[in-house]
């Protein structure tokens, strides 16, 4: 099953290994045309601005819009979840916009104040995650629809809308696969 | 339980960066130029290395108050960099709250034997590296990412595609050594040992590994890419050439697309001249930033 890993910026290796790990057939998407066939798609960590920007000049907004508005699945993570929410906090940077969700930016500081810490994601059972948030956002408020999977000190930080999924943190850095075999699982519906 | 300054979360922030170009920036104005042209982070300085090396004399950490107007001015990752060696000078920066730290050649060094241990700190440091070695003992220090020398301040490529194709070759030749002969290739290098073992496994760096020093254009940032390097730094190339902010654009494009000739030769035309260069041989030894650090 090929799935798109949007690889403009960030850690979109990371998560080609965790899909090729988990037997799906990673593509590396750029440009529009290499959206072709894929049947679900990720965005990865980064920085938001430099996805925003380059998905802009090379006209990627509108397809993977189309993607989402026609039921493929889509997974943000950390600067991919700010891509998939429709308010983000304090800025008018490009967007997708297809989840109601409002995100704030670097909500828990600068790099100094990222940290690692477990997590309860009852979807994925009772063993927990190891949730790594880098200068991660947090999503401040949801809308109808949108499921909350897990939070972090009351703060909101994996979320689920029908088809759609995003993660503050990332896991792409570490080995356990579940999240992504969770994505999987819901894009072979 | 909650960790802060783990080494995932040291390095992970170096795999967010990935794909990406660093760029040099002296004033808050430059920061939003650089943020606006699509830069994943950037350096704030108080000089690009073009100047520091026509000004001479010490070259120290920048000014607290420009780092922190161009951390106010940014959303993104702010990096700054400390004299080799100069740990105090670290303590403040992490105080401050920069999010990464180069521990660079760039600047006058502080101590001429030892480099910072930089495992004593939650903020993550960035080391140059001109061969395998050294790239070892910067990771072994505690270093989460690496970057080659190359020669700052020239506008002239040659010594990074050097240090990257030097890096790059130690480590093929280490995936095809025979387990006993890895000692004494680590004694060879002067690297950690078991750094040496597991690189000679995976036949990569264990940390992210970005292309410094002499990247002018966009074919230099997808040179270096192409040669293997996970990003770009551009210290002097984008703010010392004629238009900054198209060259800045047209960097961050090529080094995405860095395998697409059409791309390439769409974001190189009309972007001025970009900056003087200078050929390495008209520098005397002792004054290449590159010899500096062990």
């Amino acid at each position: 099953m090929k799935i798109g890993v949007l690889a403009l910026q960030g850690a979109f290796r990371e998560h080609c290994l965790a899909l090729a790990r988990l037997g799906a057939e990673p593509v590396e998407v750029r440009k529009p045309a290499q959206l072709e066939g894929c049947r679900a798609l990720i965005i990865p960590g980064g920085e938001s601005t430099t996805i925003g920007k380059l998905m802009d000049q090379y006209n990627l907004f509108e397809p993977v819009r189309r993607m989402g508005e026609q039921g493929v699945p889509i997974f943000g993570t950390c600067a991919g979840m700010i891509m998939l929410a429709r308010e983000i906090e304090g800025s008018d940077q490009p967007r997708l916009g297809l989840m109601s969700i409002g995100v704030s930016r670097n909500a828990f500081g600068r790099q100094v104040e990222s940290f690692e810490s477990d997590l309860d994601v009852p979807v994925l059972g009772s063993e927990p995650v190891r949730g790594v948030f880098i200068r991660a956002p947090q999503v401040v408020s949801v809308g109808p629809g949108v499921e909350v999977l897990a939070v972090y000190h009351d703060k909101v930080v994996l979320v689920r809308q029908g088809h759609l999924l995003a993660a503050a943190f990332h896991p792409e850095l570490t080995a356990d696969n579940r999240l992504h075999a969770y994505f999987l699982a819901g894009s072979r519906l | 339980m909650t960790e802060k300054g783990t080494w995932t979360v040291k390095k992970g922030l170096a795999e967010m960066l990935k794909g990406g170009v660093i760029m040099d920036v002296t004033t808050p104005e430059q920061a939003k130029i650089a943020e606006e042209a699509g830069a994943c982070a950037v350096m704030a300085l108080e000089r690009v290395p073009a100047d520091i090396r026509a000004a001479g004399g010490i070259a120290r950490m920048a000014d607290l108050t420009v780092i922190t107007r161009i951390m106010e001015a940014v959303t993104i990752p702010v990096m700054a960099k400390v004299r080799i060696g100069h740990f105090v000078e670290a303590q403040v920066l992490e105080y401050l709250g920069v999010d990464y730290i180069d521990e660079s050649e760039v600047l006058t060094p502080a101590d001429e034997q030892h480099h910072i241990n930089k495992h004593l700190f939650k903020v993550p440091f960035v080391c140059g590296a001109r061969n395998l070695g050294e790239a070892l003992r910067r990771i072994g220090e505690g270093a989460a990412m690496i970057r080659t020398k190359g020669e700052p301040g020239t506008g002239n490529v040659v010594e990074a595609v050097r240090h990257m194709r030097m890096v790059s070759g130690e480590l093929r030749r280490l995936t095809i050594l025979p387990k006993e002969e890895l000692m004494s290739a680590a004694k060879e290098m002067g690297a950690p040992y078991d750094l040496v073992v597991q690189v000679a496994e995976t036949g990569r760096l264990p940390v992210v590994n970005f292309a410094a020093g002499g990247i002018a254009t966009p074919a230099d940032a997808a040179l270096m890419m192409q040669l293997g390097c996970d990003g770009i730094f551009v210290g002097s190339g984008v703010f010392k050439s004629q238009s900054p902010a198209a060259r800045a654009r047209a960097i961050v494009a090529a080094t995405t697309h860095f395998n697409d000739p059409q791309v390439l030769a769409e974001v190189s035309r009309e972007l001025g001249e970009a900056m003087p260069g200078m050929d390495i041989s008209t520098i005397a030894p002792h004054e290449r930033m590159q010899e500096r650090g062990w």
